[in-house]
């Protein structure tokens, strides 16, 4: 049955969050965003204590593993609740998100990198590699695709992994740029970055793999922070690999794949797949606390929205805003629906690119907007709004541009190969 | 919870209304467009489907429950048949369920089972009028007490079926909100006074209509003495044609679709050129978020949400962007050929203009 209704623990998830996003996240959002590379280690350490206390947080929902001992329930209470991990996770994106992009962005627990172990690795892996964000100290992961050569197209990825017949080891050497939490999880904790690299230069995705690179390898360095135009707060690494030796099982996916074609690319698309909504989710929180700024303004002057009115009896900004809630509500069902979809194990890819599409196109276009309508106070940085302007516009370019996200609805839609629509 | 999962019994209505739309409405469309006219046994067909029946309690003559979910899955489908069939099955709806939503007991009892037993009938509603800001809710058709009851003064336009109707629900202002008053066929002072011809639907039939002091007995007044909130039914209007807009979007965004995905140009099909891929990945993700932000405000109406009646004017005012935005470039799409009337998508992207002045022509 189609229902909208706001499951319970998502609600008290809500409130619990809007909480930190109030108190931890808004307070400190300027300072973030003037002192770039400065680390909110109050928020970082909270929301460490806070998810170690509940076990929630990891981009990609944990299968737990099956409690044996449970008691036996009588049927009506067996009957399975509803999976709804991804939903929560996108609402606990979006709320965080809300407060503030940037700091959410430093949310220990693995982030993307988590999300690839997640999606590809083995049983083991996921014990061995996961089982630290569990630990005493916040832990960072993260995920290195982008090369300065090799954005959208990842085909065109240069890193290469040579296995040592010897050592039984991964040799990885390339550049990598763009890794987002990539100092944190090799510099300022025992984290770990998933990197991808060919075995075969000639055989394009076939050829790619993910491997996980331990904080403490000296075969990774950090090379460079990147100053950008928003989310401050998340540093955006590039990490040169040289001579950097992995173990074996550091290849993440069964031993198998080494022969197999392009099951690691699959294993990377798949990872999208899942983590595609809930970017888009970090986008509406930003865009809707930029919306409800400028209606909180208006209403300060004595400025309310007539919802109902025909669209010829509206102001200009009532229209304007109105045309702002249709695009956020709407965007958001989208990532709602994708995720709901994930939760339910649907085949979801073109629901999670159709919702990045809509949220890149909204997220943008509301903050430009709201920053236009406030005229001199939104310019100022005096408010937030201008920095939430900032922050936005990166929804509609990680994880996939627009561009790459309307390629892949497209080819759903058209039922056509990547050769066929570039 | 939530669910995007239509119930079985939802699935297997908009399945039969899916084949219908398929093999008959849309078939039909384009004559009955340039002919003026629908073919009544096309109609009695889609009505045959059962929709407004199964909305409409036992007691009332019907089998089923009011949800607005379903209606909004089932005007979908309709349109994305034909806009103009879509609303021609639904016309007793018109009549019917403003009366189900707020007429009282002895409203219903006299005027539910006769509609919902029978074949269908038209029986139809009067709300718009000729003012480029045109508002539901300042009516320049006012009810005045009188004696006897209440008389309407006004004239409405694009009333469908007004001519045939047996009976007319007409919407006045009368003490600064929006009443309907129930006018039966051939009451005196009711002038039928044109056809009118319009940009799209032309298959179906709206007329001009005057009002000159009509008299309507005090117990057609809606919901009776103490008359109805007309906040329900604006709501049951906007998500009608919110989702009629969606269906009508679809069939434009598959029609284009599959054109271009056999058109040759330069070598290649015309789908394969990014500008049109992502036109196309554009509309239809156009399309989903207006649906889905259709059925929430559709599932907040049946659950009696506070927000219904703001979600529904802005899935409305998302649905009428969309209609136009996707209809025009499926026209686009298709180049000179959308131009040319043998192909249906110039026809929808008229309809698909109609949908921002269309509040009042179906309800769900
Ligand atoms: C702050 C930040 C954080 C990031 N975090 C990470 C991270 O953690 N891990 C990671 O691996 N990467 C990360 N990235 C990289 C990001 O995913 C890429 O920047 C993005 O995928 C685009 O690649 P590019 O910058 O090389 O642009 P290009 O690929 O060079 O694209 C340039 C333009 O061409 C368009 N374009 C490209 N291909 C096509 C096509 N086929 N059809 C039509 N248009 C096309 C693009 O949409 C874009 O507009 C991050 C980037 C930023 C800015």
């Amino acid at each position: 049955m189609i229902e909208f209704e706001m499951p319970k623990p998502i609600a008290q998830q809500n409130y619990v969050l809007k909480t930190v996003a109030d108190n931890m996240m808004r307070p400190v959002s300027r300072h973030f965003d003037e002192h770039e590379h400065e680390i909110p280690w109050d928020y970082i350490n909270f929301m460490h204590m806070a998810m170690r206390a509940t076990g929630a947080g990891s981009l990609a929902p944990r299968e737990r593993p099956k409690d044996e001992k449970k008691e036996e329930k009588p049927d009506e209470e067996k009957k399975k609740r509803p999976p709804i991990a991804y939903q929560m996770l996108a609402f606990m994106l979006e709320t965080l998100s809300w407060g503030d992009v940037g700091i959410y962005l430093v949310t220990p627990g693995g982030g993307l990198g988590s999300a690839a172990v997640e999606a590809a690795g083995t049983p083991e892996q996921k014990q061995k590699f996961l089982a630290r964000f569990a630990e005493e100290k916040p832990t960072f992961a993260a995920m290195a695709m982008t090369e300065p050569q090799a954005g959208s197209d990842t085909s065109a990825i240069r890193a290469t992994a040579v296995l040592d017949k010897e050592t039984n080891e991964w040799i990885l050497n390339g550049e990598k740029i763009f890794v987002t939490a990539g100092h944190k999880a090799l510099l300022e904790s025992q984290g770990f970055v998933v990197v991808w690299a060919t075995i075969d230069p000639k055989a394009g995705r076939a050829g790619m793999r993910s491997f996980v690179v331990e904080a403490g390898n000296p075969g990774a360095t950090v090379t460079k922070l990147e100053h950008k135009l928003g989310i401050r707060a998340s540093d955006t690494a590039s990490i040169v690999m040289q001579d950097c030796r992995v173990p074996f099982d550091a290849m993440l996916g069964s031993p198998e794949i080494v022969t197999k074609s392009t099951k690691g690319f699959k294993g990377a698309m798949a990872t999208f797949d899942a983590t595609r909504p809930l970017v888009a989710a970090t986008g509406i929180g930003v865009a809707r606390a930029s919306l409800e700024l400028l209606i909180e303004t208006l209403a300060a002057q004595g400025i309310t929205i007539r919802y109902g009115l025909p669209r010829q009896k509206l102001t200009n900004i009532e229209r304007e805003i109105i045309d702002m809630e249709v695009m956020l509500r709407s965007a958001w069902l989208l990532i709602l629906k994708a995720v709901w979809m994930a939760d339910n194990r649907k085949h979801n890819p073109m629901e999670a690119s159709m919702s990045k599409v809509r949220a890149g196109d909204v997220v943008t276009k509301v903050t430009q907007k709201a920053v236009e309508i406030m005229g001199p106070l939104g310019y100022s940085r005096d408010l937030l709004l201008e920095k939430w302007f900032r922050d936005a516009k990166i929804t509609d370019i990680y994880e996939g541009t627009g561009q790459i996200n309307r390629l892949i609805v497209a080819r759903n839609i058209f039922d056509y190969s990547g050769s066929e629509l570039r | 919870m939530y669910s995007f999962e239509p119930s079985e019994e939802q699935k297997m209505l908009v399945d039969a209304i899916n084949r219908y739309a398929i093999t008959d409405l849309r078939k039909q469309a384009h004559q009955a467009e340039e002919d003026n006219q629908l073919p009544i046994p096309l109609v009695e067909k889609g009505w045959e489907l059962g929709f407004l029946q199964a909305s409409i309690p036992e007691a009332f003559g019907g089998f089923g429950e009011r949800s607005a979910v379903t209606g909004v899955l089932a005007a979908e489908e309709l349109a994305y048949g034909d806009l103009a069939g879509a609303m021609a099955i639904l016309l007793p709806g018109l009549f019917a369920t403003p009366i189900l939503l707020a007429g009282d007991d002895a409203q219903k009892e006299t005027y539910l089972p006769p509609i919902v037993e029978a074949e269908w009938t038209p029986y139809t509603s009067a709300l718009i009028e000729a003012q480029f800001d045109f508002d539901p809710n300042k009516l320049n058709t006012v009810a005045e007490k009188n004696g006897k009851g209440y008389l309407l003064k006004g004239e409405k336009i694009y009333v469908p079926f007004a001519e045939e109707a047996h009976a007319v629900l007409v919407y006045a202002q009368y003490g600064g909100d929006t009443q309907g008053f129930i006018v039966p066929k051939d009451t005196e002072g009711v002038e039928i006074v044109e056809r009118q011809k319009v940009m799209g639907v032309n298959a179906l039939p709206l007329y001009k209509v005057k009002f000159n002091d009509v008299l309507v007995p005090r117990e057609n007044r809606l919901g009776g003495e103490a008359g109805h909130d007309f906040a329900p039914i604006l709501d049951a209007s906007r998500l009608g044609l919110a989702a009629m807009a969606v269906g009508l979007s679809r069939a434009a965004f598959e029609y284009a679709r599959d054109y271009a995905k056999e058109r040759d140009v330069f070598g290649v099909k015309v789908a394969q050129k990014q500008t049109i891929a992502f036109m196309m990945a554009e509309m239809v993700t156009e399309i989903e978020a207006i649906r889905l932000l259709t059925w929430e405000a559709a599932w907040m109406v049946d659950n009696n949400k506070e927000d219904a009646s703001k979600e529904a004017y802005l899935a409305l005012t998302g649905a009428m962007d969309m209609a136009m935005m996707v209809t025009d470039r499926a026209v686009q799409i298709l180049g000179g050929h959308g131009y040319i009337r043998e192909h249906p998508v110039e026809l929808w992207m008229r309809n698909g203009r109609g949908i921002a002045t269309m509040l009042g022509l179906t309800i769900v």
